[in-house]
């Protein structure tokens, strides 16, 4: 969570939500929250667990430029 | 009854020393919502006391809807953290827990505006030309 708040900080075009999965059921389903923390971006990018920084943009860049897949 | 702990109050206020400037917490909530919207507004209250840097707004999620619009808002409890500008940070439930801590951090980072962020990591960042949702789904153990 922590890199994602720094991130929107860093970025205007980033924002980041952090979301408590027992109080929203539905939304947690939605995603298929499994495990936690569990990061999913613009919908289409998705992971379980921490990643390093390198990482984490990595998937916030692929995200952006249109990879992954629905979620 | 307070919701922090001693312990915790010593804790918050020793990270709060980091504070630079104004951080402004929105809590979103309903009367008819669930237990934890009450909870919220409390221990957000709570927490802007521990610094004056710190202020709290309690808005309603269906009276104040434009603004919920406006800050992406739709489900509650929420909380937006806010400092010199909206910097997209939102909390969803009770930030209690494990999520404290990244609420704690959030009023610092909102407020200083110095992400924690290598070089390189800023430098892509600042090339993006599209929104970026990130969502990060938690418990608070």
């Amino acid at each position: 969570m922590r890199l994602a708040q720094h991130m929107a900080v860093a970025s205007d075009q980033v924002r980041a939500d952090c979301i408590e999965a027992n109080e929203f059921p539905e939304w947690s389903q939605q995603y298929r929250v499994m495990a936690v923390p569990k990061v999913v971006i613009n919908d289409r990018v998705q992971f379980e667990g921490a990643l390093p920084e390198r990482d984490f943009l990595s998937a916030v860049l692929r995200a952006a430029n249109g990879g992954g897949a629905p979620a | 009854m307070p919701i922090l702990m001693d312990r915790d109050r010593e804790a918050v206020k020793r990270e709060f020393e980091k504070l630079t400037g104004p951080v402004k917490v929105i809590v979103f909530s309903q009367e008819l919502g669930s237990e934890t919207c009450q909870q919220t507004e409390w221990l957000m209250k709570e927490v802007v006391e521990l610094t004056d840097k710190a202020s709290v707004e309690i808005l309603n999620l269906i009276l104040d809807r434009e603004k919920a619009e406006a800050y992406g808002v739709d489900r509650v409890p929420a909380v937006v953290v806010e400092g010199a500008k909206d910097y997209g940070l939102r909390f969803f439930g009770i930030p209690a827990g494990y999520e404290f801590t990244n609420l704690i951090d959030a009023m610092v980072v909102a407020s200083t505006g110095t992400p924690a962020l290598s070089e390189e990591t800023r430098a892509a960042l600042g090339g993006l030309t599209s929104p970026v949702h990130i969502k990060v789904f938690t418990t608070p153990t």
